[in-house]
């Protein structure tokens, strides 16, 4: 390895996954390059309408993210770019990066549109998959970062043609740009960068489905694909979310899905499932019924429905007997045009009886698979990165991100098909790696921005500014926006007012600051959209102009007002100047606010010393950190010492004893064996936790990790019969040669034994995959061994159907049998019998069993509750911990501080148990980088004298922030607990304790102004 | 001019009442916004105030809008168990099972008052909450005064 290293990070890709690891780096102090080939940062999340299982819109929930990375000091964003040459190793790599032109200044560019307005050409939008049109000047999506347009040079007029005739061809978006942002003599730039490490999520791309004529598609203009039909349902899409057929317009009534479009097809070489597909396609069923006004038909046609991530299996449930979505199980024969002139499809398949049905649809969507993308595979070539056959990156063995080579690792879709919150662990994951790898270098290449000193605004007449923001036109279609402006011209201490196309863009903010010092502004308002997604924007402009972030308000004048009074335009403006005039007297009210900071414990317990555990330990010694590792058995290992191989072939009890040496010798981890918490108190930079023994472990953050159980079952004689075993006891058996198990001749498995039942509504992910390893491990050893696998659906999803297809080659037989008629096991003398009833033959089946295998649930760990309470962190129904977000934040707690990994927060196999581990130890590590915790002090305050110290406040603060000082008979508030809920103010009897940002006189103000 | 001049023209236009919305930051405003995203048509009625959490509104408030001649108020906080800040809508929900029954004791209609739990995924709902809120408080005409405003503006706390 190279002696000096590089405190930089390249991350190629700027999907969700290049946007995490951004964040991430930037923020615990590391350079980042981050290269995009399109040209705007975001990859597919911004073309999704919404996001399984929780229905959030796509783009609202990542937009702060993209706001935020494209504001960060320490994130060079390179669009239009790629990497073209790299040389080096790890620690110390010189990048050759070509970025090409744009044709547009982006730092004058005010992204205003004026431009593509006056383009005469017109060509496929690519963002809206081809549906629609976009100009050859174009701006991929509004929301976009840069906000700036791009000329697209292979359609430009000018750039084809130049000058004919001694005359310019077109420029007609020169002279329509007022910003003078325009270049068309811009040329390709060569950037050479100097890293010390790598990331590279260059995303994905869905199967060409033409390539499969049998579904008609390009042939028949009512089949789409499912990231067509998100465009159609998105509120940004090509209809603006009406949903409706592209060719015709006309509202589809009768839907049809069908899977595994590009998946799960060995004769294509895909014979990978992509994992996703499943759950998308009951989210798009879903919301197409939520979305239209008149009823839609539903149903999606499948092989296996794969619902085994966190919650899936209940979104599915749902859909099927909330929503009434029909599942088909099915095999497609083929999709053909209606004959009736209609446009529609008819969809010819046979049901898992061998009956042949058709049946016609006004839409068919296919749900199109994941597959490596073309940049991907050349990225793989240029860096000399080991792929797979199916051109995905290969990741190392129980690495979770690395990569063939040092140094560069790997997230989201580059090294197969996997779903959102698996792809943001990889990114956090491949951050904190790339934090161990550097961390003696972190903060030597990052600047802190710096702000001008804040202005006193104590004692000063109050001049609030208001800007009206037209948001394109999202609010100024509807809302009179100029009479607004008026309006609130009228009000008592607004001094200046005015509209702005889109306020968020960064020549808005540009001219904010502007005003800000010619008005003598001390106070703000903008109404625009909503303070959720925005008000940390305007906060950061008020900061860069000297003014306290809180001297601020914003009225929500589109999402909740011209977005949804869309037929009522005088009352929307009615509201509208009602909303602004709220957000001025409160803002009027609003007294500067500093941030509070208190000091940072730069240690870490972790809790469970498993393979999650073991593994995050690692990862934050190795990035620096003090960690403490406890675990309450008298061994480390937790369940994961009972496996003998991983899924792809591992040796567990090597991997597993030298993760226990690594831990053992590394000098920054103290270990605790044996150990147990009695109580746990503090928050985010001082946390104290006593052990049993009296130990007292002082920390900055927490990471949980304590495993999750195996179902013990009730059902089929377990317990009773040692021929009855678990998937672990089996696996024991055979590597133990156990001479029964040798013995045997006929085993049976029994699927979702504790699964996917009303006890456990939730699929337990890793059985189905490690019944099929076993059963071919069984015929490994005796390839005469009669085996069969009893299931509801086969969920050997990613590369593992491979493994499927392998046991049904090798002769394992699989029957598959319903919820409602689960297999019987009899006693008959001493012969186990299993009865189940073949779905295929339709007639009932006995097997006489020399072994019976249960795949038993994976349930939530028997501590869950104790620390939920300790650490004031959630559950979910099923007990598994609940994490802040579950697409965005999957290792964090809404608890800042505390973070979690492992079978503790969603049944998962070993490899995904290691990425989620190092993502938490990368969530914890940007945290302990820190030097001071700060929050925004936005809390509860004590009026002294008011104050009759009955300790009401106390009793309602579930954050234990407020406590009565029994000898000074007064109310304190702890600012560093205090979460700022309020609820101690509402309750006070005597108005004594109020807060901050929301105080009784500010409500009072706005009320009486009604 | 007040706010509620200028949409209770009962001359030109049938009565279009004004109702105060409290909603949580958290869910009640997040599902609101949701509302917005997934063009959920409601009624312009609400005119909304941020508060952290449900936990924040003391029962006054209420009172204080009706006083000041709001037609209906509208208390949305997230769903029992979803408190971002773990149970400040369990300390919202008894302070409103109270306020409740004052409410009815005093005179005020039923329906004037509304209280519902909206999360942050809840479009749908929020707009159904809203509709059905506007509803109520249409069917009971213009606010009656049960609360009057005696010195300008009542207290300030």
């Amino acid at each position: 390895m190279s002696q000096s290293k590089v405190g930089a990070v390249l991350i190629v890709g700027a999907g969700i996954a290049g946007i995490q690891s951004a964040l991430d780096l930037a923020e615990s102090g590391y350079l980042v390059h981050l290269v995009e080939e399109s040209s705007a940062i975001g990859g597919t999340m911004p073309m999704l309408d919404k996001t399984f299982p929780t229905n959030d819109c796509s783009m609202c929930i990542l937009s702060p993210k993209l706001v935020e990375c494209g504001r960060h000091l320490n994130i060079r964003i390179y669009t239009n770019s790629q990497v073209t040459k790299t040389e080096g190793e790890a620690g110390n790599f010189k990048i050759t990066i070509k970025q090409k032109a744009r044709f547009i200044d982006t730092e004058k560019c005010t992204g205003c549109g004026s431009c593509a307005a006056v383009c005469p050409v017109k060509v496929n939008d690519e963002f809206n998959q081809g549906i629609g049109k976009r100009k050859a000047v174009f701006k991929q999506y509004s929301q976009a970062f840069p906000n700036a347009y791009a000329i697209d040079e292979k359609n430009c007029l000018f750039q084809k043609h130049g000058q004919i005739k001694g005359k310019d061809v077109c420029k007609k978006c020169v002279e329509a740009c007022q910003a003078g942002a325009i270049d068309h003599a811009m040329e390709d730039k060569e950037i050479n960068i100097e890293v010390g490490s790598m990331i590279l999520n260059p995303g994905f791309k869905v199967f060409d489905a033409s390539k499969l004529d049998y579904y008609g598609y390009g042939k028949i203009k009512s089949v789409v694909t499912s990231l067509e039909f998100e465009r159609l349902l998105s509120a940004s899409g090509p209809f603006d979310g009406h949903l409706v057929r592209p060719f015709d317009q006309k509202e589809p009534q009768k839907i049809a899905w069908i899977q595994c479009v590009g998946s799960r097809n060995a004769k294509i070489d895909k014979n990978y499932c992509s994992g996703v597909c499943c759950m998308y396609a009951i989210k798009e069923a879903v919301i197409a019924k939520e979305h239209s006004h008149i009823p839609v038909d539903t149903t999606i046609f499948y092989m296996d429905m794969r619902t085994h991530g966190k919650d899936f299996e209940k979104y599915y449930e749902s859909a099927k007997n909330q929503h009434g979505v029909k599942f088909v199980r099915s095999r497609i024969y083929e999709v053909t045009e209606a004959t009736d002139g209609s446009g529609d499809s008819v969809i010819r398949y046979s049901t898992e009886d061998g009956k042949i049905s058709t049946e016609q649809y006004d839409l068919v969507v296919l749900s199109v698979g994941i597959e490596p993308g073309d940049s991907s595979k050349e990225l793989a070539k240029i860096l000399d990165l080991k792929v797979n056959k199916f051109g995905f990156a290969e990741l190392e063995p129980l690495s979770g991100v690395n990569t063939s080579r040092e140094g560069i690792f790997a997230a989201g879709a580059f090294s197969g098909p996997r779903d959102i919150p698996e792809t943001v662990m990889q990114a956090s994951a491949a951050a904190g790696a790339v934090a161990s790898l550097l961390s003696e270098e972190r903060g030597t290449l990052v600047s802190e921005k710096e702000y001008p000193a804040e202005m006193q605004v104590a004692g000063d007449v109050i001049r609030t500014g208001v800007f009206i923001c037209h948001c394109g036109v999202n609010i100024g279609s509807i809302v009179d926006v100029p009479a607004v402006v008026a309006y609130a011209q009228t009000l008592p201490t607004v001094v200046y007012a005015t509209e702005k196309i889109y306020a968020c863009s960064q020549d808005a903010q540009a001219s904010i600051k502007a005003i800000i010092s010619e008005q003598k502004l001390n106070r703000v308002v903008v109404s625009s959209c909503s303070p959720r997604t925005h008000e940390p924007l305007f906060q950061e402009t008020l900061k860069e102009a000297g003014l306290n972030a809180h001297l601020f308000d914003m009225a929500n004048i589109r999402d909740q007002c011209s977005w949804v009074h869309m037929k009522e335009p005088e009352l929307a403006t009615e509201k509208a100047k009602d909303l602004t005039k709220l957000a001025i007297i409160r803002a009027s009210m609003q007294i500067p606010v500093q941030p509070i900071f208190m000091d940072m414990n730069h240690a870490a317990l972790v809790i469970g010393g498993g393979v999650a555990g073991m593994t995050s330990a690692l990862s934050l010694a190795d990035q620096g950190y003090e960690v403490h590792l406890l675990e309450k058995a008298e061994v480390l290992g937790g369940v994961a010492r009972r496996f003998s191989t991983g899924f792809r072939g591992e040796d567990m009890k090597a991997f597993v004893a030298d993760l226990i040496s690594n831990v053992n010798k590394h000098p920054k981890i103290k270990l605790h064996i044996g150990a147990e918490i009695k109580e746990v108190g503090g928050f985010l930079g001082s946390f104290t936790t006593t052990l049993v023994d009296g130990e007292q472990i002082e920390h900055g953050v927490a990471i949980i990790t304590i495993g999750g159980q195996e179902y013990k079952p009730k059902e089929y004689f377990y317990g009773q019969d040692d021929r009855v075993k678990t998937q672990l006891e089996l696996d024991e058996a055979l590597v133990g040669h156990d001479s029964k198990v040798s013995a045997a001749q006929n085993f049976v498995f029994i699927q979702c034994v504790g699964s996917r039942c009303e006890e456990n509504p939730y699929c337990s992910r890793a059985c189905c995959t490690k019944s099929v390893k076993l059963a071919l491990k069984v015929k490994a050893k005796n390839p005469e061994a009669n085996v069969f696998i009893l299931y509801r659906d086969m969920r050997t999803y990613g590369y593992f159907e491979e493994d499927y297809e392998l046991a049904r080659r090798s002769g394992v037989i699989f029957v598959r049998f319903s919820e409602n008629d689960k297999p019987v096991v009899t006693k008959e003398g001493e012969t186990l019998v299993v009865s189940v009833k073949d779905h295929v033959l339709d007639r009932p089946l006995e097997i006489e069993a020399d072994v019976i295998c249960l795949a038993a649930a994976i349930i939530a760990p028997e501590d869950g509750k104790k620390l939920s309470k300790w650490f004031k962190v959630p559950l979910n129904d099923e007990g598994f911990f609940l994490e802040a977000h579950m697409k965005l934040r999957p290792v964090d707690f809404s608890t800042d501080g505390v973070f979690m990994a492992g079978l503790a927060h969603s049944p998962k196999n070993t490899e995904e148990v290691i990425a989620q581990a190092k993502a938490a130890a990368g969530r914890a590590g940007v945290a302990l980088s820190k030097e001071m915790v700060e929050s925004a002090g936005l809390n509860a305050f004590v009026d002294k004298r008011k104050c009759t110290a009955c300790g009401t406040c106390e009793a309602v603060c579930s954050a234990k922030a407020v406590s009565v000082d029994l000898v000074n008979r007064v109310a304190v508030v702890n600012d560093a607990l205090c979460k700022g809920c309020g609820a101690c103010a509402s309750s006070c009897r005597c108005g004594a304790i109020n807060l901050r940002g929301c105080t009784n006189e500010q409500i009072a103000a706005m009320l009486n102004s009604f | 001019m007040s706010m509620g001049e200028c949409l209770v023209n009962t001359e030109t236009k049938a009565f279009q009442p004004k109702i105060v919305a409290f909603l949580c930051n958290w869910c009640s405003y997040a599902g609101a916004d949701l509302a917005g995203v997934g063009r959920f048509q409601y009624p312009a009625t609400i005119r909304t105030i941020r508060v952290p959490c449900s936990g924040r509104i003391n029962p006054l408030y209420i009172l204080k809008a009706m006083a000041n001649g709001a037609d209906g108020v509208l208390i949305s906080g997230c769903h029992p168990g979803d408190c971002h800040y773990m149970s400040g809508n369990y300390v919202a929900r008894r302070k409103f099972a109270l306020i409740d029954s004052l409410l009815k004791h005093v005179g005020l209609e039923e329906g004037r008052v509304s209280f519902s739990w909206v999360s942050a995924a809840e479009g749908v709902r929020f707009a159904e909450v809203v509709k059905g809120v506007t509803e109520r408080v249409t069917a009971l005409g213009p606010n009656k005064g049960v609360f009057k405003v005696e010195d300008g503006g009542g207290t300030n706390d």
